[in-house]
């Protein structure tokens, strides 16, 4: 388990971290390092130099403002899990960051590496793509911003530029009437989710849905929005039989088989989760 | 601990491990903290393909790498002139030996086999040094099944193996067996694979080696379970040193489960590359070095099959089993699916008629050893699965068929059909208490209204019988042993009355310096405080063999016993010399010697001690000091037995096993230390429900490792498991001093068929009969749709 020869940046402001990026095309970004020194260690990837964006100030915090939840990039999963803005704001954030690995990783992931990352399986994707999460990131040719919905573009491949780094991710602060869940079927070796199921309902003072969103973590090769089987919600009165005719039809494209489960299997649990999750997130609604 | 651990009320009292504050303190010392002046790293270029055949090597580059001190192949290790060899220690009739050599020379055999060994001045440049030797390699097919790998056509492992059959076994009468089954009322029949699993000791492997080239002494600091077994093997077959000139010491070793008992070829590597450089040479192995080269275990194909009458009384059995050797013979890997496993096909039943027969099959993988159970794990899951299968198709309840069939109290001794003689044993008091803690009749109603509300319920029991403590020595080598199975104890009293005790047994987390602490504190009568135990160098002690396959208290304990009371005989002499009294006058009680009747003129243990080394005053013809030695040959095998029950829910909706209960209760004889035997049992079950339910060695189609790494392979968390109800009853074992067993296999020989059987039990709803192992969430829920 040693690594390659690498050089090591430890840049203090998000634009000395995007130069070096810039300067150096086989750099790679350092944050928490549970992803990236695993790989390092077992010689699956040898980049020439890591730029260790763990102690930039300006990505460390949680922010809430005009109904806006903002977390910088390298906030630990034990904060996200753990704070009040979070849980308050954007309580499915909160709920699958506690879910991830064990108490030693999320005191070191952070959020910016979880979602730049792009592994699949891992819990935040999901979360943040059910609550149409806005990531911002910086480049060498300036600041821009991209949504969930178009950051995650493969396999742990995502919109960003390799002289880019996420900065900042940011949510709209629940409203009222609105419940959210995180449900997971991990794999007993990894802890990774075989399926993790995030959803959002929303519900009028009537009770009829007025908005949901189900994404899945872990069933195919990116985090993925079942969107035809949440619209089929918005209308009905949320009863367990709603949610079930909704996810009965449910067929996640390009679902994933592995040694692990079947791509069969993990349709199956993708249907029994996501109609788990819709039933607590309208318990909670 | 003072106060509560004086004299003989030591032995069976749960006396907390003094080794543990050391260990969770992280000052314990194991092979990978030690430094030596001079030290220089070792690496091992592994092979990336199952099979193929080496055109050439080219270490040019990694020879110029700054750092790097030398870059060998097998080509150097002969031109060396050292055996050079990776041995079998276990001989079986008629088996093909193919030769294992320190690294391959022109064929590599699977995933992992040894290439090419850098030598460099620090663990990077050695690492970094792997990525720049180029092979030539010619890929040829592999094959990893073991029953496939014997179909005409195959990829060969060895030439010299046709369908690659290491060896052709079998035991027990088939012909009788044959007539059995030709007048059953009822037949079980079952098609089992036992899963490969790899062991995951908590330290990896690790050498540290430093040849003294003057004197010709090679220190050989090492991960090991039996440091003289290490010493004879890289004496004879590896480095060819003559063997007063090889000292193995074992410091802190982190588990073993088998693991550390085989000789490797990489710590003889180690050596031998301190021997070319004249440097101390650490070697150490990465975890998925650990994954690629630990010997593997269990891996059969298995088709069984029991008979009975039409009372549901067993009357025959047969086994046929593929089992793996993988791509080499290990050191005692051959005895695993034969002696330790065909012997024990009779179970706790009373079976007039068996036959099991095995081949022993090489596949391209890593070798296939002992771990932790060797072959009695996989015997006790096909007797007891197909025990259930036996109630299920003959309509009998579990329990009852096998109440029905257990070897009655007053049968022992107990010849089975299969060469063992069970000494003692009461397997229905083992079943009678393990039914009533569950509340077995009350968990039938229980299961029943669930299943109305669509919930799963299953119960499953694992009345097991096992063998360990292999013994006598005359007998294992009757069977093919090239080792000894006895064991030596030295138990020196110092002249304050201060006690030192060298076992040649070796502890890896087991609880020796304890246990047997306690063993010598009752037989002697001193402060359990007063006495260290020493073990794990062959520098310091007299010949041992280890600790493995529950032996230590059975052998090694019984070898302190017996040189304890040699102490306590000698010391009698002098006592009575010096209280001018007969021997046979005297009493001997918490450690004074006295004349019976006169407690009050006593001499205590320490006080004759000092006499016997002022050596002032001794009887005629009696040697100064105190000390014995002994080298103890068991008479049996011991024979632990126990039911372990398992409760399990099914989730309806995903098919997850949810192990609700687990409770054993477990017969090992006397018991040393509670606690620690309780701690055992713990280990044992949580291992052998990984293997029933999570863990899993998984090979491709071309014999590559899938499951190489702890991201892919999962060993059991904590958090998986109930809390476990554990229980005994105590059959002493008759023929041993202490009237112990062991305890350190039993839970991971017992659990596997208890959860599986509890699996079966709560999927009969659905016309489940077996699932193999891992019972995975997927497997389940396939059957259930």
């Amino acid at each position: 388990m040693y690594p390659s020869k690498f050089d090591y940046h430890r840049p203090s402001s998000v634009q000395e971290a995007v130069q070096i990026l810039a300067d150096n095309p086989d750099a790679k970004v350092l944050a928490g390092g549970h992803s990236l020194i695993p790989v390092m260690k077992l010689r699956l990837a040898a980049p020439a130099a890591l730029v260790d964006i763990g102690r930039i100030d300006a990505l460390q915090s949680i922010s809430r403002s005009n109904g806006s939840l903002r977390i910088g990039a390298c906030v630990t999963y034990n904060e996200i899990a753990n704070s009040a803005d979070v849980q308050a704001a954007a309580p499915l954030l909160a709920e699958a960051a506690g879910q991830i690995g064990d108490r030693q990783v999320r005191y070191r992931g952070t959020i910016g590496g979880n979602l730049s990352h792009a592994d699949p399986a891992s819990d935040l994707p999901a979360a943040a793509l059910a609550l149409g999460a806005t990531l911002h990131v910086a480049g060498s040719g300036g600041s821009r911003s991209v949504s969930a919905s178009d950051f995650f573009v493969d396999l742990m491949m995502t919109a960003l530029q390799a002289d880019e780094i996420l900065t900042e991710v940011e949510i709209t602060a629940a409203g009222a009437g609105t419940g959210s869940a995180y449900v997971k079927f991990e794999h007993p070796a990894s802890g990774y989710a075989l399926c993790g199921a995030a959803a959002v309902v929303t519900r009028d003072a009537g009770g009829s849905c007025t908005g949901a969103s189900l994404c899945f973590n872990g069933v195919s090769a990116t985090a993925v929005s079942a969107a035809d089987a949440a619209s089929s919600l918005v209308g009905s009165d949320l009863s367990d039989g709603a949610i079930d005719s909704a996810v009965s039809g449910m067929s996640i494209p390009d679902a994933t088989g592995d040694m692990f489960a079947s791509a069969g299997y993990r349709q199956e649990l993708a249907r029994t989760l996501g109609a788990q999750a819709l039933r607590t997130a309208r318990d909670r609604a | 601990m003072a106060g509560e651990s004086n004299g003989a009320g030591v032995f069976g009292s749960s006396i907390r491990r003094r080794e543990d504050p050391e260990l969770i303190t992280g000052q314990a010392k194991y092979t990978d903290d030690l430094q030596l002046s001079g030290m220089v790293y070792c690496t091992i270029l592994r092979s990336d393909y199952a099979h193929a055949k080496i055109n050439g090597v080219d270490a040019s580059e990694a020879e110029a790498l700054d750092g790097v001190i030398a870059v060998y192949t097998a080509k150097d290790i002969e031109a060396s002139g050292v055996p050079g060899g990776i041995p079998v220690g276990w001989l079986l009739p008629d088996m093909k030996i193919p030769e294992h050599y320190m690294l391959a020379k022109d064929t590599t055999r699977y995933v992992g086999d040894g290439v090419a060994i850098v030598v460099a001045e620090d663990q990077y440049t050695a690492h970094d040094a792997l990525d720049l030797i180029y092979v030539d390699y010619d890929p040829r097919d592999g094959v990893a099944d073991p029953k496939k790998a014997t179909e005409d056509g195959a990829p060969l492992v060895h030439d010299e193996a046709p369908n690659n059959i290491a060896f052709d076994w079998e035991i027990g009468d088939k012909e009788q067996t044959d007539a059995a089954f030709a007048n059953a009322a009822h037949v079980a029949s079952l098609d089992i694979v036992n899963n490969r699993l790899i062991p995951n000791a908590m330290e990896p492997r690790a050498a540290l080696a430093d040849y003294n080239s003057i004197t010709g002494e090679l220190t050989l600091y090492m991960t090991t379970q039996n440091p003289h077994i290490h010493r004879l093997l890289m004496s004879l077959a590896s480095l060819g040193l003559p063997e007063h000139k090889i000292r193995v010491i074992a410091p802190e070793v982190g588990g073993g489960f088998g693991s550390k008992i085989h000789h490797y070829a990489d710590e003889a590597i180690a050596a031998w590359a301190s021997m070319q450089v004249g440097r101390p040479v650490k070697w150490t192995a990465t975890r998925t070095e650990t994954y690629l080269t630990d010997a593997h275990g269990r891996d059969h194909v298995t088709h069984g099959e029991l008979a009975m009458d039409a009372d549901g009384r067993f009357i025959g059995l047969r086994v046929d089993t593929y089992a793996a050797m993988g791509a080499y013979l290990s050191t005692f890997a051959p005895a695993v699916p034969t002696y330790l496993y065909g012997t024990l096909m009779s179970g706790e039943y009373d079976l007039p008629a068996i036959h099991c027969h095995v081949y022993g099959v090489f596949t391209h993988t890593v070798p296939v050893d002992a771990y932790r159970g060797a072959g009695r794990p996989e015997a006790t899951f096909i007797v007891e699965r197909l025990v259930d299968e036996a109630a299920r198709v003959s309509g009998i309840d579990p329990a009852e068929i096998r109440r029905r069939n257990f070897v009655s109290p007053d049968a022992f001794p107990y010849q089975t059909q299969v060469a063992l003689e069970y000494d003692s044993g009461n397997y229905e008091g083992a079943l009678d208490k393990a039914l009533e803690a569950i509340g077995y009749d009350d968990f039938r109603k229980e299961q029943a209204a669930a299943r109305e509300e669509g919930k799963f319920l299953g119960i499953g029991l694992s009345t097991y019988i096992e063998a360990c403590g292999l013994a006598p020595s005359a007998v294992v080598g009757s069977l093919g042993a090239q080792a000894g199975q006895w064991e030596s104890a030295v138990v020196r009293v110092h002249a304050t009355g201060k006690v030192t005790v060298y076992s040649g047994c070796s502890g890896h987390g087991q609880g020796h310096e304890t246990t047997f602490a306690q063993i010598v504190a009752s037989a002697l009568g001193v402060p359990y405080e007063d006495i260290d135990v020493i073990e794990g160098d062959s520098g310091v002690m007299p010949h041992g063999w280890g600790t493995y396959g529950s032996r230590s208290a059975a052998t090694g304990g019984s070898a302190i016993a017996s040189a304890a009371e040699k102490v306590v005989d000698k010391a009698r002499t002098i006592a009575a010399h010096l209280l001018e009294a007969a021997e046979e006058d005297l009493a001997f009680e918490d450690g004074n010697f006295f004349v019976k009747g006169s407690p009050d003129q006593a001499q205590s243990l320490p006080d004759v001690a000092l006499q016997a080394y002022l050596a002032h005053n001794l009887p005629k013809g009696i040697e100064p000091a105190l000390e014995a030695t002994s080298f103890y040959d068991p008479a049996n095998f011991v024979f632990p037995f126990g039911t372990h029950v398992a409760v399990v829910e099914i989730c309806a909706s995903t098919g997850q096993v949810d192990l609700k209960r687990y409770l054993a209760v477990d017969d090992v004889g006397n018991v040393i230390n509670p606690m620690i035997v309780d701690g055992q049992v713990h280990g044992g079950i949580a291992q052998g429900v990984g293997q029933s339910l999570y863990e899993t060695a998984v090979y491709d189609d071309g014999a590559n490792l899938l499951s190489g790494t702890m991201l892919d392979y999962a060993v059991p968390k904590a958090h998986f498991l109930p809390s476990f109800e554990t229980d005994r009853t105590v059959t002493p074992c008759p023929h041993n001093p202490l009237g112990v067993k062991g305890v350190g296999e039993a839970g991971t020989i017992a659990s596997p068929a208890a959860v599986v059987n509890a699996v079966v039990d709560a999927l009969s709803p659905f016309g489940v009969n077996h699932i193999d192992m891992p019972v995975t969430s997927e497997k389940v829920w396939n059957a259930m749709n």
